[in-house]
């Protein structure tokens, strides 16, 4: 291999995202032709800022015959229009070599479900919220007028209030009528069933009172009930559809063509769904598997941080398995496919996120609870009121319109909005502090928790090695302290520069630990890579390698343990580098924090024993496991789930996936995995000291929710025997209805003000 | 009091301007990214209209 520069410039220029290393795969059977036109969808991995906004969409530009590149930061997903001979390849080549990863994506019927349900729910507040001002506009002068309005003109009022009234009800009101039909049909009831038969009585009642030159119609409380409950609905789905792209997500890393060979030798690229058990696929350098292999011939170094959290590449050969996920640093591999892709370990991680996803959606929320106390309670209390009004002797249209002003006054606004109102709150505090939220009613299970789980590498330790010593042949000690260096030169690192030089021409984790050490400089003309060895480059005329043990002709040492790189040049003595994966500057304060509060702590770690229960003693845990399985992380949380236990799981890579879906509730730090981070509630920055941040605010959200379901059942207190009494007017309706909305709002606000 | 013959009708033609106004930037996608929308406004660069 010959010389890459040092790569400062690569991934999010803000920093927010670490740069990827994976190079795209053959995207050309992504690619929409028509009439010369071509279209490509992609899905860029580690966009965080405008920086990266304006760095893709430029460069994406920059190529022949591009016509538009557009690239949506919220969602990550790109469509680049071009015409004439531009090859998508070139593309998703030219992107990943800026330091983002690229998949095809493709449109899945559920999001684009999920993403017009949510288009429709914004459009129908907005004609809720004209048809509400519009209303109150007139509703307004019929009360300030009232004693002085003359009769007709009052009824033209109410008229033209209905006409408004009509095509909003009926537009914007189709989403409850629609559910609540659906339900009704199956004889079950849910919440839309109260509320759309106050929607429809009250209509009916005020079109009833008009005709008949009424004094009140309820026109404007129908409507402004609409609008509450719609900005309800409308943040409830907006925060859902952000849950659900996890699936999705992993489909885009499985949407990749694999390069098989067939019985004549010849290399065909074909889509990875097609490829069956025994095929004969060819790994490149570069390349992440997309199926499970058994490799036949080649050797080389893969990284598997991805598949069990080991940060550093591990040398394989023949007879050895790699696992969808892992990416070739080397040189190119053959082996036979062990299954087709919908077999693999991405597939088996990708069922168990909809096993988690089906488990969450069945969390019985609090606001599930009020609602089933709320029901039958109104509903009985409106029945009751009639039934005794017309046993008193009032008409039967008396007693329907007491049942109706019941039913409107205690409407369900308060209930609707108590909820929403709190989670958006509390995702605003917390996206402050640098933790997105991804679920709204993951707030209620962050607050259950009693015991949290966390993995090893990339969340508990930074996650890539760093140098910790400089050996020499007998295991002396030559210098260490080395996070100091890049701030001015040092004699005693003059072995460090030099070895750098070799580095800085390297994409192997340990070499890129050397060039971080050293900071910026030059390299050397000339170098050459050897997998599995080891680089050799000439240096101010010097033979020097940097590399294994035996690359430098050392036998391998027995007393330096632990990942290491060996440095000589010329006729000098070789030294060794030595690594560690540090522990992260705050973890020790956070775990004693979170001791504090309560909570319960444990590592789960692929990682080996040693290197886990060093961590765990330094850390003062003391429940580890090392050498987990993505499936034994699962059977873990589900013995704890066995036990009683609430777990909250804290992991990064895509073999915690499964386990941070099956978990009570999940966080993943900010630069875990996509998949990782999509299978969580929440994604942190800003260090561990974040998750007691992440509990406090979801605690001091359950509870305003709770204190706003209890003011809801305090206003019905008030508003029930009002409306039995048969007092209420349009104008007290409509002050009842937006102060109990208005009281649920301000008091979810609190939450903005804590810490 | 014939005045309000004229004033209902051009309020709701306002209400209704607004309601257009809004469906039509819900419809252009204009919150479909939020986050790039934010930041594409401080691109000087970025002048071109948008290719549709």
């Amino acid at each position: 291999m010959t010389v890459t520069t040092a790569d400062i410039d690569l991934g999010c220029p803000s920093g927010l995202a670490p740069a990827s290393e994976d190079r795209a795969g053959a995207l050309e059977a992504f690619v929409k032709r028509q009439e010369g036109r071509s279209t490509l969808l992609l899905l860029v991995r580690g966009t965080k800022c405008g920086g990266c906004l304006s760095k893709i969409e430029k460069a994406a530009q920059a190529l022949p015959g591009v016509e538009s590149a557009r690239l949506n930061l919220s969602t990550g997903k790109m469509r680049i229009d071009w015409s004439g001979p531009l090859s998508a390849d070139d593309i998703g080549a030219t992107i990943s070599g800026l330091g983002y990863g690229v998949s095809a994506f493709s449109e899945d019927a559920s999001a684009t479900y999920e993403h017009k349900r949510e288009r429709d729910l914004l459009i129908s507040m907005g004609v809720a919220g004209f048809g509400m001002a519009n209303i109150m506009l007139l509703s307004v002068s019929v009360w300030g007028g009232h004693g002085e309005m003359g009769d007709a003109t009052r009824q033209v009022l109410h008229g033209i209030s209905g006409l408004i009234a009509l095509p909003v009800v009926a537009w914007s009101g189709r989403h409850f009528f629609g559910s609540a039909w659906s339900v009704l049909r199956h004889g079950r009831a849910n919440m839309d069933v109260p509320i759309s038969l106050a929607l429809i009585l009250a209509f009916s009642v005020s079109v009833w009172e008009t005709v008949h030159h009424g004094p009140h119609a309820y026109f404007d409380a129908c409507v402004m009930l609409l609008f509450f409950l719609l900005i309800g609905r409308f943040l409830d789905a907006r925060l859902q559809r952000q849950a659900h792209a996890a699936a999705h997500e992993l489909a885009a890393l499985q949407s990749a063509s694999v390069n098989t060979i067939d019985t004549t030798g010849a290399v065909r690229a074909v889509p990875a769904v097609e490829v069956a058990q025994g095929d004969l696929v060819l790994l490149s350098p570069g390349e992440r598997a997309v199926v499970d292999l058994r490799i036949l011939s080649g050797t080389s170094e893969v990284d598997e941080s991805l598949v069990n959290g080991e940060s550093l590449p591990r040398r394989t050969g023949p007879g050895d398995t790699l696992f969808a996920g892992t990416v070739n640093l080397g040189q190119p591999l053959q082996g036979n496919a062990l299954g087709a892709a919908d077999t693999s370990l991405l597939s088996e991680i990708g069922r168990m996120l909809e096993a988690g996803e089906q488990r969450r959606s069945a969390y019985r929320r609090i606001a599930d609870r009020a609602v089933g106390l709320y029901v039958p309670f109104v509903h009985s209390a409106a029945a009751l009121a009639a039934l005794s009004w017309w046993l008193l002797g009032a008409g039967p249209a008396q007693a329907v319109m007491i049942a109706v002003t019941t039913l409107i006054i205690t409407c369900p606004c308060a209930l609707a909005l108590a909820a929403p109102v709190a989670q958006v709150v509390a995702a605003g505090r917390l996206f402050k502090r640098g933790v997105y939220l991804r679920s709204g009613d993951a707030l209620e299970r962050l607050a259950e928790v009693d015991h949290v789980v966390f993995d090893k590498t990339g969340t508990l330790s930074i996650g890539a090695p760093q140098l910790d010593t400089l050996l020499s042949l007998n295991g002396d000690l030559i210098a260490t302290g080395f996070d100091s260096v890049s701030t001015g030169f040092d004699n005693r690192f003059a072995l460090l520069y030099q070895a750098a030089k070799l580095a800085r021409a390297s994409r192997h984790p340990l070499s890129r630990a050397i060039v971080a050490a050293a900071g910026p400089g030059p390299f050397v003309e000339g170098i050459s890579e050897t997998p599995g060895c080891g680089l050799e480059a000439e240096i101010d005329g010097d033979k020097c390698r940097l590399g294994s043990a035996e690359w430098v002709g050392v036998e391998h040492s027995q007393t330096i343990l632990g990942p290491q790189l060996w440095f000589v040049c010329g006729d000098s003595e070789p030294v060794c580098f030595r690594f560690v994966d540090r522990v992260q500057d705050d973890a020790f304060a956070a775990i004693e924090r979170l001791k504090m509060r309560g909570l319960s702590v444990e590592i789960l770690s692929g990682d080996q024993a040693g290197a886990v229960s060093d961590m765990a003693t330094r850390l003062g845990i003391a429940r580890w496991q090392a050498g987990a399985t993505p499936q034994d992380k699962v059977v873990r949380l589900e013995l704890l789930r066995d036990e009683g236990r609430k777990v909250l799981m804290v992991g990064d890579g895509l073999n915690d996936a499964g386990a941070l879906a099956m978990a009570h509730a999940a966080l993943a730090p900010g630069g875990a995995m996509d998949v990782s981070q999509s299978a969580s509630d929440a994604v942190y920055g800003g260090g561990l000291k974040s998750i007691e941040f992440v509990i406090d605010i979801s605690q001091s959200a359950r509870r305003v929710m709770r204190q706003n379901f209890g003011l809801a059942a305090l206003y019905n207190v008030f508003a029930v025997p009002i409306a039995v009494a048969g007092l209420v007017t349009p104008l007290i309706a409509a002050i009842a209805m937006s102060a109990s909305s208005l009281v649920v709002t301000l008091n979810a606000l609190r939450i903005r003000g804590k810490g | 009091m014939e005045m309000i013959a004229y004033l209902i009708p051009v309020a709701l033609f306002l209400g209704i301007a607004g309601l257009i106004g809004f469906l039509w930037s819900v419809r252009s996608g204009q919150y479909e990214d939020l986050d790039g929308a934010a930041w594409r406004i401080l691109d000087d660069e970025d002048d071109k209209p948008r290719p549709d």
